[in-house]
Order: C-alpha cells, then structure tokens, then sequence
C-alpha cells in the first residue's frame, strides 16, 4: 500500500450516495486517497482545497450539473492538472461529445464495470 | 398698322399651323415615330382649356374684379387628384366602348339612347356656340384694336365680305375642316390637329409672357415698382384682394366646382383629353404640366392689369390691355405678337371645339334623323356611307362656325368674354351629375339621366340666356323684374327668393341642385332596361371588363352577309375587310362559310360602328340586320337562375374554403400538440432510463465487489451492501409499477369498484400514513377549520361514489407533490375539505414557489415534470398529476390549480356526491 500522503487523491461527485458508495470502496480498495462530494457547489469547494489528481463526475445533478462543475474547474489554474472522468447515465454521442467539450478526460457510462473504472483511474495516473 | 399687316400675318400663322399638322400627318402615315406620341404634347394639347378669354379676358376681369378671374384656373389645380382618378376611369371605358364625344359617353351608360345622345348635344350647342362666338370676337375686336388704336371705334363693315372677322372665322373652318375630319372614327388619333393644339398652346403661353415681361420690366421697373406703384392707388390696391372682387366665398367653390367640371365635360376638353388620348401612362404627366401652365400664364396677369389700369384710366376697354399697353409705347411688333398669342387661344378651341360638336351633332343628330327617314344605310344606297358621314361632319363644322360667327355679329355684344365663358361652363356643367352618377352609380338609370339633363338646362336656359335676351330687347323684359307670369319666386335672377348672389353663382346652384336631385329621385324610382345595366355594370366596374369578356347578356344573330353590307357602307370597303380579318385573326376562324354571325362578332361590328357614329346610332343602325331579340321571359329567368346559382355556389365555396381554413388550423394545433407529445415522450424515456440505470449501477456494483471481495469485507459492509441492493430494487419495482398504472388508467382496465366511500375517512387514513414523512422534512401538516370540524366527530361523513384504491391515490399524489414542492426551510402544507352544494371539495395547498402560469396547463399532461433550479432533477416519474387527473375525471369530478408565483399552490379537487 502506498502511504497516504503520497497516495493520488480522487474527488468523486454525485447526487446518489449508493453510488458513491460503492466507488469510495472500489477506490480505497486501490490505495487512493478519497473524497465525495452529492452536488455541484459542494464539489468545488471540496476540489479548491483537495486539489484532486482525479475528480469522478455524474452529470445529472440538481441545482448544478455535472458539465457546469467540470466548466467552473476548468477556469481554477489550480486545477489545471487535476484529469475529469464522467460517469453518468446520459448516454447519446451529443452528451459525449458535450462532455469532453468541457473539458472531460474520460466519459463512462452508468451502470459501470467496476475493474474498467478502476483500470481508467490507474492508467490515467500513471501515464498522465 | 394696317389691316392688310394683321390679316395678312394672321393667315401666315394659320398656314403655319397647316404646315405643321402637315407634316405631322405625314410623318405618322409614313410609319414614322412622331412627337405627336409624346405625354408633353398631350399636356400641352390639354391647354386648349386656355381661350382667347384667358388671353384677353383674364386682364379684363381682374381689372374689374380683382383676384376673383384666378377661380377658373385654382379649381382645376386644387381638384388634380379627383381629375386624375375620375379622367382614368373614364379614358378606360372609352376606349372600351370606342367613345366618339361627351354625347356618345353619357348616352352609351345610359343603354345607348338616342334621346340622351340629342339632349347632350343640344346642350353643348346651345352652351357652347355664343362661347365660340366670343372667340371670334375676341379676334375681332383685337383686329380692330390694332387697326385701330387711339382712334374712334369704326363702323361695322357694311357686308360680311368686308369684314376680317369673317375671313379668319373661314380660315378657321378651313382648317378644322382640313385636320378635324381625318378619319372616321375618332379614336384613330388625328395627330396633326393635336400636335397643331399643343404647338399653339406654346405659342399663346411664349406671347403673353412677353406682353408681362414688357410691361413689368419695359414700363416698370420690375414687380416691386409696379406693386408699390399701384398700391398708393386706391382703385388699383382693391385689386390686389380677394375681397375687392365683390366675389363671396360660396361663388368660389361654385365657380371652382364648374371649372372642374368644365375641364372634363367641355366638349373640346373631352375630345383633346379623352378622345384623342392614346395611353393612360399619359395622365400622370399631364398632371403637374397643366397645372404649371395655368400658373405660367396667369403669373402676369396682375401685372397687366394694374398697368393697363394706371396708364389708360378706363379709357380704353380693359379687355385689350394686352395689345393697347405696348401699341400705346409704340412697340406695335409686340402688340402684334400678343395678338397672335390671342389669335392662337382663339384657334385652337374653335378648332377643337369645332371638331368635338361636329362629332356630336352629325352622330347624335343627324345620323339618327337620317336611319329614321331610311336615308341611310339602306341596300340601295350606292353612296359610300363613309365618306358621306365625313361630309355631314365637315358641313356640321361649317355649320357651327357661321352660327357663332352671326351670334357675335347679332347678340354677342352685350356680354365681356368671361361673363360668356362661365354661361358655356354652366351649362356644359348640366351634364356632371348624369356623367358622374354614371361612372360610380349603378342605380342611376335612363330616364334619371334625362330628367336630370332636362331640369337642369331648364333652370338654366331660364335663369341665365333669357334674361340676357330680355336685356338686349328681344323678350319682354318684364319677367325679368317681375317674375314669369308676375310669379315673384320665379324671377331668373333671384328663384324661390334666393338673393345676394350673382346670376352666374344663382343659375349654377339652382341648375345643379335641381339637376341631381331630379337624377337621383327618378333614377331610384324607375327600372333600368336590361342594356341600361349592362352598360351601367360596365362603366362602374369597367376595371372588371378590361381585357376580359363581354358580360352581353343579350342574344342577338345577324346574316354575315348583311352586316358585312353595313359595315362597308358606314366604314367604307376596306376598313370593313380589314375588321372582319381582324378577328378572324383574333378568333381564329373563318367567316367564309358561315351564314350566320353570332352575338359576339355582332357586338364587335356594333362597338366599331359605334367608333365612327356613336354608341346610340350604331344601335339603331345595327338593330336594322340583328334579328329581332326575342329575350323570352324563361330566357331571363335562365339568367337570373344562372347567376342565382353562380352566387350560390359562390358562397357555399366560401363557407368550404372557411371550412377548410379551420380545418388547417386545428391540423396545425393538433400536429404542434403531437410533436410536443413526442418531445414529452422522448424526455420520458430519458428520465425513465436514467430513473432506471441509477439504482441498478448500485446494485451492479456492489454486488461485484461482494462478489470479488468476498474475503476482504467486514459481515456488517457486506450487510449495509445488501441492504442498500434492496432498496434500489424496491425503486426498479416502484417506478416498473407506476408505468404500468398508467397503462391501465389509459386503457380504462382498471377495474372500477363503484361503492359508497366516506372521502373524511379515506382523506385522514391518507394523512395518517404520511404524518412520517412530513415530520421527517420538518414539514407543518395543517387542517382548514372545516376538514378539522369533519374529522372532530366520528359520525360525520362525505360519502361518495367512486373506487376507494384510486381516490386514496388522488390523495396520496396530491399529498406528496405538496410535500416535495413546499418550502424547504419551512414547509408547510394546508389540507382542506368540505361540502360546497353537491360537490365535496379537497384541497391541497402548500407554501412553495408555485407554478409558472405557462405551466399550469401542462403540468396534467403525461410526462410533464417541473425543472427548475428551485427543484433540481425531477424526482418524480412525470406521472403522478396525470394519473391523479384521469382518477379525479373518472369519477365525474374536476380538478385546477390555482397558483400564484411566490404565493404557493394550491391543488383543488372537485367530486360529486
């Protein structure tokens, strides 16, 4: 196990907590260090001081949705490194392409495979 | 200067205009273009209106009456519009109709009578010949001025062939004669004559000009010295105002009003702007170049007559200022110039005036007189009718012109020239009621144009010749005085009592008032005959008929053979073959072997007849061949059937056709209400799979990790994992179940338990299985003091009929909509219910942000959910309020929201008992 302040810290964002439930799990499991977040402006307050390497993202939210949060974190420098990946149930090629326009690294379907999810999350941080 | 200086240039300039009309006829039937086409010179050819009274006279009458000779000219300016729309119209029929004169337009609307067409030339004749007359005297009299000058009058000459007037009135002659009977039919365009006209309308223009400018610049010292001079004059500053004319304001809409009707009913203004014209397009141009020459000519008008005043002191008749100011400072080229200026007015309208009333007279008059006595058109008749229709035309010229010439010499003394001019305009006025009732009334009818026609001319041979003749001593002069008959309210010059206006003014309004009255009264009260309304339709919607069918309903039939005869004997041979190949061309057929011609070749034999004698004598001619039509009473049934069922038929169109416009526009709502459904649905479909994909990635998920990480967890995850499985599938379950409800509801299957069901119980076991919930959200339930007194005591019921699952729903839906919509800080939900007649009455109502008024409509709708940043993600499936609507109508009941953004929302459902 990687020691804990070394460890890539994951953000992850939804309004479902059974959701986050299992991939606060699948995540630890992985030796990351995690945070969660059920709504938009939580999330962004959380990554401002977080500065996650990766941040999980549903986009259907109430209040903020998932594209405008990605938006806002694109604005923040201290973001800049942090990597976004989508994970929503908003399936048409329209909602990808909207969420790599935001400036999304990844975009994941629900309901997930929880080994693909855990294989995007490893190689987007080893290989940048 | 001597007489033989005067004759002799006025002959000069007589061949002058020979020449020039000459040439033009010359060019125009060697095919050459001509300037005879040109809008300009159908402008100019329109100043005809300018008369040897204009040139002369207005001098004259501004010298006696100040501004009041400018009435004649600011009527026709002011009224240009109403010309201009009126002149279109009826330029359009005539050409139509192949109108030969004002006779032949008023007798041709009022089904081609013959009687019309002789009462309107009369009253041109007698109206017009004493104003030719004065024409001539004007000549005359500047004969003499300038033979004449500072000497005493001379004695007239003692035989007519002495005298200079009567040689220049045959010249005259001679060249009407020459130019004015060209072709037969008037509409073909006598180009010299009106290049001749409008040439001469230069001329009269070019030479008064000069007159003003000596006079102002040569004697005076230009505008300002010759104002300032005559104002310190007393006699002359009244000249100056309106009001020194003595004229009041009503004699100037009458006088303004008879100069608009002059300029279209005088026989020579018809000819020139009707007859002779051969394109619409050329009206607009006329429109602001006739104005501009009635200014022209009048601008030194005033001018003349100040100095003439100044200079002579009334020694010298102000009527001649024109010549007399620049023979008295010895400038006799100038004065001789300015006589042939007046010499020119005077010209060009006897000539055309000549021309117009020779058209009229010999169709009007005399052809009828002749086809009566059969001394025309007969199968004998070996004379080429042709041309002995332009020999009864040239004799009628010759005819008019010695009538004038003798009234001049015999009566015409006694009147100046515009006195005699306004009696012409009068009496030409007599035929606007008949002409213009005619062109936008369809109810004005024959025998209304003739007793208008008579009555007016009456009232105005009676206020206006008579007395005159009474004066000159050729009527008693008594009935003057005294009335006829010593009948007080019968004196000419004040009838039925009416004092203080002038005889011009007095005979005007009394012979119009009458004139229209008699019009419109007979015209109401008696029946048209069937031509009378066919021409009547024609001339008020002639834009119906242009280019279009005639809308003849008379049968009528002729042998080929006979009309053929006729037309050769009123065309002549070659115009006849030349018509009847023009339509065979037109129609494309051949006349060769048919015996009979049908009504349509029939009317277009008439319509050219008519080009050359007139609408009335055409008839008359024509009825002479065409088989006696026999129109059968069943035949005008048939007609009116026709129509009857057109209109009929007409109408049910129009109720279709609004039919289908409904039609349209409920497709339209209907289809834009389907693609919202589609829209709805597709979000549906949205929310439901994501609805869905939700909790089964949960359960997905957390199964493979109990599945994979079956060693690693702890019993109590693997246990909060399992509990939270099963809660997700209990959501697939719900949201499977309320889909399907809704099929059921839609589909009418659910089965319908009619019972009696107490509402207070099923409403308050409802509130009791929520009352977790609300306490939950920190949500206040409330009670209205109605519901609470019905819930207060056991044995009070609302007892309905209906199905107790469903209407527990209603409440559970409206209950938990209220719940999820109130306030989220302090929520608070009122819950009413009560008796109101025989409605039992339940209402929800909570303390949210309420519903958009766009949305109150929709939200009952299938699939229909509220987004907003107030609510977020919909929760609900979009069904809920569908389902409790269809459950509410089912039962009989209604169901509304009333709301209010900001005030919350309230939910009110309404069941019978």
């Amino acid at each position: 196990m990687i020691p804990p302040d070394s460890a890539a810290k994951v953000l992850i964002v939804d309004d479902e907590p059974n959701i986050i439930v299992a991939i606060e799990f699948l995540l630890q499991h992985e030796g990351y260090q995690v945070k969660k977040a059920y709504d938009g402006p939580q999330a962004l307050d959380i990554a401002a001081q977080f500065l996650p390497d990766i941040i999980i993202l549903d986009v259907m939210m109430p209040g903020m949705s998932g594209f405008e949060v990605a938006q806002q974190i694109r604005r923040q420098p201290s973001l800049e490194y942090s990597k976004i990946i989508f994970l929503t149930a908003k399936g048409t090629q329209r909602d990808k392409e909207t969420g790599y326009a935001k400036g999304a690294e990844a975009y994941m379907l629900k309901p997930f495979d929880n080994d693909e999810l855990v294989m995007t999350v490893n190689e987007m941080l080893a290989y940048g | 200067m001597g007489l033989g200086v005067v004759v002799g240039c006025s002959l000069a300039y007589i061949s002058l205009l020979f020449l020039v009309a000459w040439r033009v006829d010359k060019r125009v039937s060697e095919g050459r273009s001509s300037i005879a086409n040109s809008p300009y010179v159908y402008a100019l050819s329109l100043a005809v209106y300018c008369t040897a009274w204009t040139f002369f006279g207005s001098v004259g009458r501004a010298t006696t009456g100040g501004l009041s000779f400018l009435g004649v000219y600011i009527g026709p300016t002011l009224l240009a519009p109403l010309w201009y729309a009126m002149l279109r119209k009826i330029i359009l029929i005539s050409k139509n109709q192949r109108i030969t004169s004002i006779a032949d337009f008023i007798s041709a609307r009022y089904g081609k009578s013959t009687n019309i067409g002789i009462i309107v030339t009369l009253i041109a004749v007698l109206g017009i010949v004493p104003y030719i007359s004065i024409q001539l005297k004007a000549v005359a009299f500047g004969i003499n001025t300038l033979t004449h000058f500072g000497e005493n009058a001379p004695a007239p000459a003692a035989h007519v062939w002495l005298d200079a007037g009567f040689w220049v009135t045959m010249a005259m002659a001679l060249f009407t004669v020459v130019f004015g009977t060209r072709k037969l039919d008037p509409n073909e365009r006598h180009e010299g004559l009106v290049t001749a006209i409008a040439f001469e309308s230069i001329i009269k223009l070019v030479a008064f000009l000069a007159v003003g400018l000596f006079v102002t610049f040569g004697l005076y010292g230009g505008f300002n010295d010759l104002f300032s001079k005559a104002l310190l004059r007393e006699d002359t500053a009244r000249m100056f105002t309106f009001s020194g004319s003595g004229v009041s304001a009503f004699s100037w809409n009458i006088l303004m009003l008879l100069s608009l009707f002059a300029i279209i009913l005088l026989p020579r203004q018809f000819h020139i702007s009707v007859v002779e014209n051969t394109s619409p397009r050329h009206i607009p141009t006329a429109m602001w170049v006739f104005p501009l020459y009635l200014l022209l000519i009048n601008i030194f008008v005033l001018p003349v007559a100040l100095a003439g005043k100044m200079m002579f002191d009334g020694s010298v008749n102000p009527d001649t200022y024109v010549l007399s100011l620049p023979l008295s400072q010895g400038a006799s080229w100038l004065a001789l110039v300015a006589f042939i200026g007046g010499f020119s007015a005077a010209t060009s309208m006897v000539v055309v005036e000549a021309t117009a009333l020779s058209i009229m007279f010999s169709n009007h008059i005399v052809v009828p007189l002749l086809i009566r006595m059969r001394r025309l058109g007969r199968e004998k008749d070996l004379v080429d009718g042709a041309s002995r229709l332009l020999d009864i035309r040239r004799i009628s010229i010759l005819l008019m012109l010695f009538l004038a010439y003798f009234y001049q010499k015999s009566v015409g003394g006694t009147y100046d020239l515009v006195s005699v001019g306004l009696i012409s305009f009068t009496a030409v006025a007599q035929l606007a009621p008949a002409l213009i009732g005619g062109l936008y009334w369809k109810r004005g009818t024959q025998q209304g144009a003739i007793a208008g026609l008579l009555v007016g001319f009456l009232i105005w041979a009676y206020c206006l010749p008579l007395p005159s003749m009474g004066q000159v001593g050729i009527l008693p002069k008594s009935f003057i005085d005294n009335g006829l008959f010593n009948l007080p309210f019968l004196k000419p010059y004040a009838l039925f009592g009416l004092t203080g206006l002038d005889p011009i003014t007095h005979a005007a309004f009394w012979s119009l008032v009458f004139n229209a009255w008699f019009y419109a009264i007979v015209s109401i009260n008696t029946r048209p005959s069937m031509l009378n309304l066919t021409q009547a339709d024609l001339f008020v919607n002639i834009h119906k008929y242009i280019g279009g069918q005639d809308s003849d309903v008379l049968k009528r039939e002729a042998k080929i053979s006979e009309l053929r005869a006729l037309l050769n004997r009123f065309l002549g041979e070659t115009r006849a073959i030349s018509l009847f190949k023009d339509y065979e061309a037109m129609h494309n057929l051949s006349l060769a072997n048919q015996k009979i011609a049908h009504a349509d070749l029939v009317n277009f034999a008439e319509t050219h007849l008519a080009g050359a004698i007139g609408a009335a004598s055409a008839r008359l001619v024509m009825d002479s061949v065409v088989k006696e039509e026999v129109i059968t009473l069943e035949e005008v049934m048939r007609v009116l059937e026709q129509t009857r069922e057109a209109v009929e038929h007409s109408r049910l169109m129009e109720a279709k056709n609004a039919e289908l416009k409904t039609l349209t526009l409920q497709l339209t709502t209907a289809n834009e209400q389907l693609k919202n459904l589609d829209r709805l649905k597709a979000d549906f479909i949205t929310t439901v799979t994501h609805e869905l994909r939700t909790p089964v990635t949960s359960i997905k998920s957390l199964s493979r990790i109990i599945l994979d990480h079956s060693n690693e967890l702890e019993k109590s995850q693997k246990h909060e994992y399992f509990k939270i499985m099963v809660a997700e599938s209990e959501r697939i379950s719900r949201l499977i179940n309320q889909v399907l409800d809704i099929e059921k509801i839609q589909s009418d299957m659910a089965p319908h338990h009619q019972e009696p069901v107490n509402l207070v119980e099923v409403i308050s076991g409802t509130v009791a299985g929520m009352r977790q919930l609300f306490a939950e959200k920190n949500v206040e339930l409330r009670f209205s003091a109605a519901f609470s007194t019905l819930l207060a005591h056991r044995e009070n019921t609302l007892i309905i009929q209906g199905d107790r699952d469903r209407l527990t729903q209603v409440a559970v839906n409206l209950l938990s909509n209220a719940l999820k919509f109130c306030n989220q800080e302090a929520g608070c939900v009122e819950i009413n219910l009560e008796q109101k007649g025989r409605w039992a009455c339940f209402s929800v109502h909570d303390n949210g942000a309420g519903v958009p008024t766009a949305m109150q409509q929709m939200i009952f709708e299938k699939f229909t959910q509220l987004h907003s940043n107030e609510y977020g993600k919909p929760h609900g499936t979009g069904l809920g309020l569908f389902i409790t609507k269809n459950i509410v109508e089912q039962h009989g009941g209604t169901i509304r929201v009333k709301s209010e953004p900001g005030s919350g929302t309230l939910f009110e459902v309404r069941l019978p008992i």
